[in-house]
């Protein structure tokens, strides 16, 4: 017993060390943290909620809000749709050798990471040198800002991710349609279902709780937009659209070093983030019980 | 009744929608790949398109690796990736070992504690504070002890063992071997492929470290390679006036960002025969 509890002392050690001491660090949002101090001994802020306030009275705050839902809400509707088509194709081919080549090449850019990804969408629709762009100059047309401009920037955004996870996303549909029972597509054959209706009567109905599950689940991390992506593309000129909350976080806190401040919006964030995976679990269990 | 023609088109039709998938994940790196290894004039000749270059030249990445900064970007991030990956290796077995013996005394009250951390965490000042506190700022090590573990990972490995057969453990118990002897004698020859699965993940996210560089970094000379490539992404216009590369940026920069995808692009058909399995453990068990 006592060899046990020696195995597991690193692990603990790093999660408190790491995960806990961060959680106790909370406190600087109700403090005017002052670095030569620490946390115990910096005031606190007057009133508690101080920081809270001026942050939902910034004219930011409707604006970051709107960033982050938005982007996580087109980031889930255009990655659910492609890749139940992704894994329906997958499904239905019939040449098992075209079915592997596919899947292993349509996985490996979900390895790549976001500087990668960037390097690429700067290749197609960079204004000067992209390749989509020197097309529409030759068919005389001018060079389209994709990557600076507030109009294109945030379907960019949710293109190039979703062009990432295009097979990687289908992994968990095509494992639902696999565990379809097969006397169904028998029954439907009979009755003379072709292949799309037994795609739509059949295929679909057969992983619909997975998809629900799957929508519902991710209600609870609405409010991650996948800061790495966004700080990774964004620039000034689009910042009106793409800053989120957490791009907002890492400047105020680590750019402009106001910590109390930056501390104050994740805790705002991170409650949100703790009551909308409570509700998506609660949900999760209601509608997609049935599933596994 | 489906006549039999109908469904021969139907098949037709899926494999080419399949096959032009397969180009629509592979081309944009074709593409990148061509431009980095054609003479700018040649590409411009194209009207900027390029899939087979009909003259090749490696001058981009000759000036590329002749940069101060890549060769030792490439040296933090091995690094990085190597050390990461075995103290996750390492630190993940432990702890999930222990936590799927299911006699553990407090043994629910330790999953609390680390599945708690997946709903909930300091977030990004007071964990940077931490990083500072225990002197891990600007050394390598800020970017392998803070990620040093995954609990999705635990999980993963802590439900692997529990399918193991009790019976395997108690006889080697009986034989009198301790909990170690047991760990590594029995329980980890029978892992390899889960642990395969989480290592090779492992090795992919660590190589394409970024963030903990750019929170815990300030010293150029320890940026990893993502982050240098992101400088030439984003300073096109500056190189454009550096008198001593002579080399048109784009070219420059796809040839950055072919030599920072080519090692995962190589390991990636190893990852890929596990990764499916160990996708959909994890799944399952969410």
């Amino acid at each position: 017993m006592r060899v046990l509890y020696l195995m597991l002392l690193p692990g603990v050690a790093y999660y408190i060390i790491y995960k806990y001491i961060p959680v106790y660090g909370v406190l600087i949002a109700f403090k005017d943290y002052d670095i030569l101090s620490g946390i115990l001994r910096s005031p606190w802020a007057d009133p508690w909620y101080k920081h809270f306030q001026f942050f939902f009275e910034s004219p930011y705050f409707s604006q970051l809000l709107t960033n982050t839902f938005l982007i996580s809400l087109y980031k889930t509707v255009w990655g659910t749709i492609p890749a139940i088509g992704v894994a329906l194709l997958i499904h239905e081919g019939r040449s098992l050798w075209l079915n592997r080549i596919v899947q292993t090449l349509s996985y490996m850019p979900h390895f790549l990471s976001y500087v990668i990804i960037y390097g690429i969408a700067i290749a197609f629709l960079s204004e000067t040198s992209g390749l989509v762009n020197r097309w529409v100059v030759e068919a005389g047309g001018n060079g389209i800002p994709f990557l600076t401009s507030t109009a294109y920037f945030r379907s960019v955004l949710v293109g190039t991710d979703v062009w990432k996870d295009l097979g990687w996303g289908a992994i968990i549909y095509l494992a639902a349609m696999s565990s379809i029972d097969a006397t169904l597509y028998e029954a439907a054959r009979i009755d003379g279902a072709g292949r799309l209706r037994r795609i739509w009567h059949v295929t679909l109905p057969g992983i619909r709780s997975v998809i629900i599950l799957l929508l519902v689940l991710k209600v609870g991390s609405a409010l991650d937009a996948g800061f790495e992506q966004i700080y990774i593309m964004y620039n000034l000129q689009v910042m009106p659209v793409a800053d989120i909350i957490d791009t907002w976080v890492f400047r105020v806190g680590l750019e402009q070093l106001n910590f109390s401040l930056a501390t104050a919006v994740g805790l705002f964030k991170s409650l949100i983030g703790l009551v909308l995976i409570f509700l998506s679990n609660k949900l999760a269990r209601r509608w997609g019980g049935n599933l596994w | 009744m489906v006549s039999r023609g109908n469904e021969r088109y139907f098949d037709y039709f899926i494999n080419v929608l399949l096959i032009l998938l397969a180009v629509i994940s592979v081309f944009p790196l074709l593409y990148v790949f061509a431009v980095s290894i054609t003479p700018y004039s040649e590409v411009l000749r194209n009207g900027g398109f390029v899939l087979i270059p009909r003259r090749i030249t490696f001058e981009a990445y000759k000036a590329l690796f002749g940069m101060d900064a890549i060769p030792r970007a490439f040296l933090v991030t091995s690094f990085v990736t190597v050390m990461n990956t075995l103290i996750n290796l390492v630190l993940t077995v432990l702890m999930a070992y222990t936590l799927s013996r299911k006699h553990l005394v407090g043994r629910s009250f330790f999953i609390f504690l680390i599945v708690f951390t997946m709903m909930f965490g300091g977030g990004l000042i007071p964990t940077y504070l931490v990083v500072k506190g225990t002197g891990l700022l600007n050394t390598v090590w800020a970017m392998i002890i803070p990620g040093a573990m995954s609990t999705w990972n635990v999980l993963v490995v802590k439900t692997f063992f529990e399918s193991l057969p009790e019976e395997l453990f108690e006889s080697g118990r009986i034989d009198g071997a301790g909990e170690f002897t047991v760990l590594l004698r029995l329980a980890l020859p029978l892992s390899i492929p889960v642990l395969m699965t989480i290592g090779l993940f492992c090795v992919v996210g660590s190589w394409n470290t970024f963030f903990s560089a750019v929170y815990y970094i300030t010293d150029p000379g320890l940026n990893p390679l993502q982050v240098i490539i992101r400088g030439l992404l984003l300073s096109s216009e500056q190189m454009e006036y550096n008198a001593d590369i002579v080399l048109p940026t784009t070219t420059l920069q796809m040839a950055s960002v072919v030599a920072a995808s080519l090692p995962v692009i190589l390991v990636y058909p190893f990852v890929q025969k596990h990764l499916t399995k160990g996708m959909l453990i994890g799944a399952v068990k969410g």
